[in-house]
């Protein structure tokens, strides 16, 4: 049967066992790669996305338990005013070295601004702790989001 | 397109009108100097860059190199762009394909690529710019000497009178090519993107989630792959259920891939083909293989780790690797000896990225693949002698890579796909591990073992050190990770002193994790000294200028594959330690609970002093400062890749020395995902501060030296803490109360 899911305002249908995770319906069903596939249980966070605006783990989200709920992704980022904040900001600050991970960790510092605008210092590393990075951008990361914390998106 | 080529005896450049105008210039020069080349690897005869200019001004620059995540794509065009005097907002960069001809040593690794390629790059530019010159010369009737660029055009000086880049392109390409090794160089002074910092080149792209990665490849039709291979490494196939396999709901085929006998190539395994990966991945929970694991499944670490302690406590090593002076008379006539057991663990590289490759077996016969690698040369030829094709019917696309940190320096996961490719001819496919079998099937960092032996004198004098070192036999090869080099300090700056080894036999796979044998030996050999110095009424910065003091530099070596190396140079050791002591406030009191902690160490050409201040909250390490001195030359040439680096590698060393270890059960990897390979994450990270000494030397990479001396540091921190030493990683807290 065909699940149908509303992805980046678009509603679409997934021709797929329901127990497929997002992520592999995303980028071997739909062609959108920008969602990264890292561990494949929820411990990397190289593969969140929304899921009604608050991030989640697609590797570990079926296909299944999407009906109604609005995903949104990496390739939809810029549609908001901190997306396009923190996108700046990553490539302001040079946030990434190889930038595998990054997709996961501005979606889940969009996530963050979303429900806290102005973190702190420890709410950034408690909010973001479920993000590797190998390369270890760990301190840009920080800088940059606290960045648009201070600024706001205003311009963006 | 119209072409030239001028031949002389050390320069072929080649220049072309790109089609529709423009200037495209190929320089070709031959490298200094060369170490012969492995079996299989292309001839690395030529080192190539490759510039073109558009009529709109855009100059599009290659970046030869393969990038993953050290910056490369964007540094070394900037070298090209500086000479060239380009408006860097005109630049863009294409990655170039595998092509040894054309691009020389194309290679991720070694922090090779800034010492190689600085004068070549720029001695590209500097063509380039001689040749637009040239064609506003031609073009205006008025001698060169009266022309000058800047951003993107020349100027003539007395008029003012100016042309674009774009608008000379055309005939400049028709202009003979100059020598690049005869052209002038800039004065450093005049660099403008030399040292500015400048954001990597696809940040853009990854930021909206492009694909751009190896695993982002699309192909119409593509199927994808997954495999199965025996977790106990040396394992052969006997059996599989294929059938059972090929019955499951969307699986479209499933075969067995029979290894070559070369575990860097093809290992036996089964091949599962979807139009999902998820689909084929999960089709091997129905697999049903019957392995013969043979004698290798009885290895372990813990018997490793045995047979280690058993051959230090016999005291006869296999054989010798350095010796100097008399090291018996030293211990005998010793007034105080020293003798402590060092240990480290296998460690995994577990890049972001999991390992994976696309390939298309074209219907001609010829192939074509997507290679998310850091080494394609030597691929190249061995994968279409496997595929049974010349290697100029392979066309290799590289990829950005999630990162490599030397994993993708072997290429396993490209012999896989183009197996897999050669069965299903016209079907583009993409093989991916899962995390777990890229943990599983790693190519590890070697697990060692030291009994370090120190003599002192009655003047608190080092006077006598041995290293009995215990590794593993991994055979012949051009690279062995798991061997220890003969000029490993203090190697030549304690007057009598003898490495020596025991290699053991094994099967687990091992290869190069950043920084290799450094980012082990860096450890054992600045926490001993640090053991000495404490013996000895003194801090290790201390004993370390004692030991060089006096000391020359040493003479550059001739003959390596980055041409000439600089020898090893005492006084860049001394400028690097006397900044991190500065720097750190070395030596004066420190937060309560909190301690510092010193490492030094020369790798990679760069020259690192560390110090690190640590505390133990909650019975867990906390790193809350890092001072890095750093001298690598003359130039930074890109400070934000620069500092990037030596962040990463910062903390890339605290989470290897406070969490990491993969431990080998059964003959296979126990660990094999991140809830038990703990990568640091961000709530680590401490603030780290960074400073370089400029010195007279041409600039060297930054990709791997920045980490080996941080785990010294934090561990003779923890010594300075708590009274004890940490003679084994990862570190144990329990162990130090």
């Amino acid at each position: 049967m065909a699940y149908k899911v509303e992805i980046n305002g678009e509603a679409r249908e997934l021709d797929v066992p329901g127990e497929m995770p997002l992520l592999w319906a995303l980028r071997n069903e739909l062609g959108m790669v920008g969602t990264k596939f890292g561990c494949g249980v929820a411990l990397c966070g190289a593969c969140t996305v929304h899921i009604d605006g608050v991030a989640a783990r697609s590797c570990s989200t079926p296909v299944s338990a999407l009906a109604g709920r609005k995903v949104t992704t990496i390739e939809a980022l810029a549609e908001s005013p901190i997306g396009r904040a923190l996108q700046q900001a990553w490539v302001d600050e040079d946030v990434m070295q190889c930038g595998y991970c990054q997709a996961g960790q501005l979606m889940n510092a969009s996530a963050l601004l979303a429900r806290n605008p102005q973190p702190n210092a420890q709410q950034i590393d408690s909010a973001m702790a479920g993000n590797i990075c190998r390369c270890a951008c760990y301190t840009r990361i920080r800088d940059a989001i606290a960045m648009v914390a201070e600024k706001g998106t205003a311009d963006a | 397109m119209l072409e030239t080529a001028i031949v002389n005896r050390r320069t072929l450049l080649k220049v072309g009108a790109l089609a529709g105008g423009g200037l495209m210039l190929t320089a070709t020069m031959p490298m200094v100097a060369r170490a012969a080349t492995a079996a299989g690897t292309p001839a690395l005869a030529e080192l190539n860059a490759y510039v073109s200019i558009a009529p709109d001004n855009v100059i599009t620059i290659v970046g030869k190199n393969p990038e993953i995540g050290q910056g490369i794509k964007t540094m070394l065009p900037m070298l090209i762009a500086d000479e060239m005097d380009a408006d860097w907002s005109q630049v863009r960069i294409t990655q170039a394909d595998s092509d040894a001809r054309k691009y020389g040593f194309q290679i991720a690794g070694g922090s090779f690529a800034t010492p190689m390629n600085w004068i070549p790059m720029r001695q590209v530019g500097a063509a380039t710019r001689q040749m637009l010159i040239g064609a506003a010369a031609a073009r205006w009737g008025v001698p060169a000497a009266g022309l000058r660029t800047e951003a993107g055009k020349v100027i003539e000086v007395s008029s003012g009178r100016s042309a674009t880049y774009g608008e000379l392109a055309t005939e400049a390409a028709r202009l003979p090519a100059p020598d690049p090794a005869k052209v002038a160089l800039k004065d450093p002074k005049d660099f403008h993107i030399i040292g500015r910092s400048i954001s990597g080149i696809d940040s853009p792209r990854i930021v909206r989630g492009e694909p751009i990665f190896g695993v982002d490849t699309q192909l119409p039709g593509m199927v994808y792959a997954a495999y199965e291979r025996s977790p106990v490494f040396g394992a052969k196939l006997r059996s599989a259920n294929l059938d059972a396999v090929k019955a499951q709901p969307g699986v479209l085929d499933a075969f067995v891939i029979e290894g070559n006998g070369n575990a860097e190539q093809l290992v036996d395994g089964v091949a599962i083909i979807a139009k999902n990966w998820w689909i084929a991945n999960q089709a091997r929970k129905h697999l049903q293989i019957e392995w013969d694991n043979g004698e290798w499944a009885s290895h372990s670490s813990k018997g490793y780790d045995a047979a280690a302690r058993a051959a230090m406590a016999g005291g006869k090593p296999q054989d010798q690797i350095v010796a100097s002076g008399d090291v018996d008379a030293a211990f005998a006539s010793a007034a105080k000896v020293l003798d402590q057991e060092y240990a480290y663990p296998f460690l995994a590289h577990a890049p972001m990225e999991p390992q994976n490759c696309t390939s298309l077996m074209h219907e001609d016969g010829s192939l074509e693949m997507w290679a998310p690698t850091q080494n394609p040369g030597s691929a190249h030829g061995a994968v279409a002698q496997m595929v049974g094709i010349g290697p100029d019917k392979l066309t290799m696309h590289i990829t950005r890579m999630g990162g490599g940190f030397g994993r993708r320096l072997t290429n396993d996961f490209m012999f896989q796909s183009a197996a897999i490719a050669k069965k299903l001819p016209g079907t583009p496919v993409q093989l991916i591990w899962s995390r777990e079998d890229d943990v599983r099937s790693d190519f590890y960092r070697p697990a060692g073992w030291h009994r370090l032996r120190a003599a002192i004198d009655a003047e608190g004098k080092l006077t006598g050190f041995d290293d009995h070192f215990v590794t593993f036999d991994l055979g012949g090869g051009s690279f062995n990770p798991a061997a220890m080099a003969p000029d490993i300090f203090p190697a030549k700056f304690v007057p009598n002193l003898r490495y020596a080894q025991t290699k053991m036999a094994t099967r687990v796979p091992m290869g190069a994790l950043r920084a290799p044998s450094s980012n082990a030996l860096a450890y054992v050999m600045q926490s001993f000294l640090d053991e000495v110095a404490h013996e000895t009424g003194k801090d290790l910065p201390k004993l370390l200028l004692e030991l060089i003091d006096g000391h020359e530099k040493e003479p550059d070596q001739q003959g390596g594959f980055t041409g000439a190396t600089p020898g090893f140079n005492p006084g860049r050791m001394r400028g690097v330690i006397e900044k991190a002591v500065a720097m750190s406030n070395w030596g004066k009191p420190v937060r309560q609970g909190h301690a510092l902690g010193f490492g030094f160490y020369f790798s990679h050409q760069g020259y690192f002093a560390e110090v690190v201040e640590a505390s133990i909250d909650n019975g867990k390490v906390a790193v809350h400062n890092v001072w890095a001195a750093g001298d690598v030359g003359s130039h930074i040439i890109n400070p934000f890749g620069a500092h990037n680096q030596v962040e990463g590698s910062i903390i890339d060393g605290i989470g290897q020395a406070t969490a990491l270890a993969v431990e080998i059960e059964g003959g296979a990897a126990a660990q094999s995902n991140f809830h038990d390979y703990q990568l640091p994450r961000i709530s680590i990270t401490p603030k780290i501060h960074i400073e370089w000494v400029k010195s007279d030397n041409a600039p060297t990479g930054l990709g791997e030296p920045a980490l080996p001396p941080v785990i010294p540091a934090l561990t003779n921190a923890l010594f300075a803490l708590t009274g004890k030493r940490v003679r084994s990683l990862p570190i144990d807290t329990k162990l130090l109360v």
